[in-house]
């Protein structure tokens, strides 16, 4: 029963993130694919979850808190370079 | 497994990606940078914490086995998306993206304009 509930729900958000790739193709501007990409990244987390419910393990959950951490990471590390040029700056008051 | 906890995962589960599917359309339907990241940045995020939150109740009324991985998923999450939406949102407004045509309100133009002169100023 869960399981049928579990398919049916990847089926919904694997159509969310066909929708999600279209954003990141089409986008206008540079800022819509990086914000596509972190919705694509958080979508990720729930279809790991929810295929660790359809195939009945638990062997799969330490992947959520992973994907988490680098859908941040990237999404972080992307800003700071749209909005000053540089990831990590050097220090000019040594 | 008793049927309560069984219709407490399945509405869980079915919220989540309902409201993981209202997002996919805001993002595709939204007009601009703004707009999408609001829906993306709050709606996903309310799908996944629902989603997560089903997870963790059926791995503990199937058989005992409380995840505290998924717990701690689920406080990341909430947490750090809403950082991810602000910062991306600053990125875009910093770098130059437009706002829509048809929006009347820009706060920040003033202030972004009179930090350009204060920094020619120097």
């Amino acid at each position: 029963m869960i399981q049928t509930i579990a398919m049916i729900a990847i089926l919904c958000i694997s159509l969310a993130t066909l929708a999600l790739i279209y954003r990141v193709i089409k986008g206008p501007s540079i800022p819509d694919r990086v914000v596509a990409l972190d919705a694509i990244g958080i979508n990720l987390v729930a279809i790991v979850a929810l295929i660790s419910i359809a195939l009945n393990t638990n062997a799969f959950l330490e992947v959520i808190l992973l994907l988490g951490i680098l859908a941040f990471i990237g999404t972080v590390a992307f800003s700071k370079y749209l909005e000053k040029g540089v990831i990590i700056e050097h220090d000019r008051d040594r | 497994m008793t049927e309560i906890a069984n219709v407490f995962i399945i509405v869980f589960i079915l919220l989540g990606a309902f409201f993981i599917l209202v997002a996919a359309f805001g993002v595709i339907r939204l007009p601009d940078v703004y707009t999408r990241n609001h829906a993306a940045s709050k709606s996903a995020t309310l799908g996944v914490l629902c989603v997560l939150l089903g997870t963790l109740l059926f791995f503990y009324f199937k058989d005992g086995y409380f995840n505290s991985r998924v717990v701690l998923g689920i406080i990341f999450i909430f947490l750090t998306s809403p950082i991810a939406g602000h910062l991306i949102g600053r990125a875009a407004y910093n770098s130059g993206v437009k706002l829509w045509d048809k929006s009347i309100r820009d706060d920040l133009k003033n202030v972004s304009k009179a930090k350009d002169t204060a920094g020619k100023g120097q």
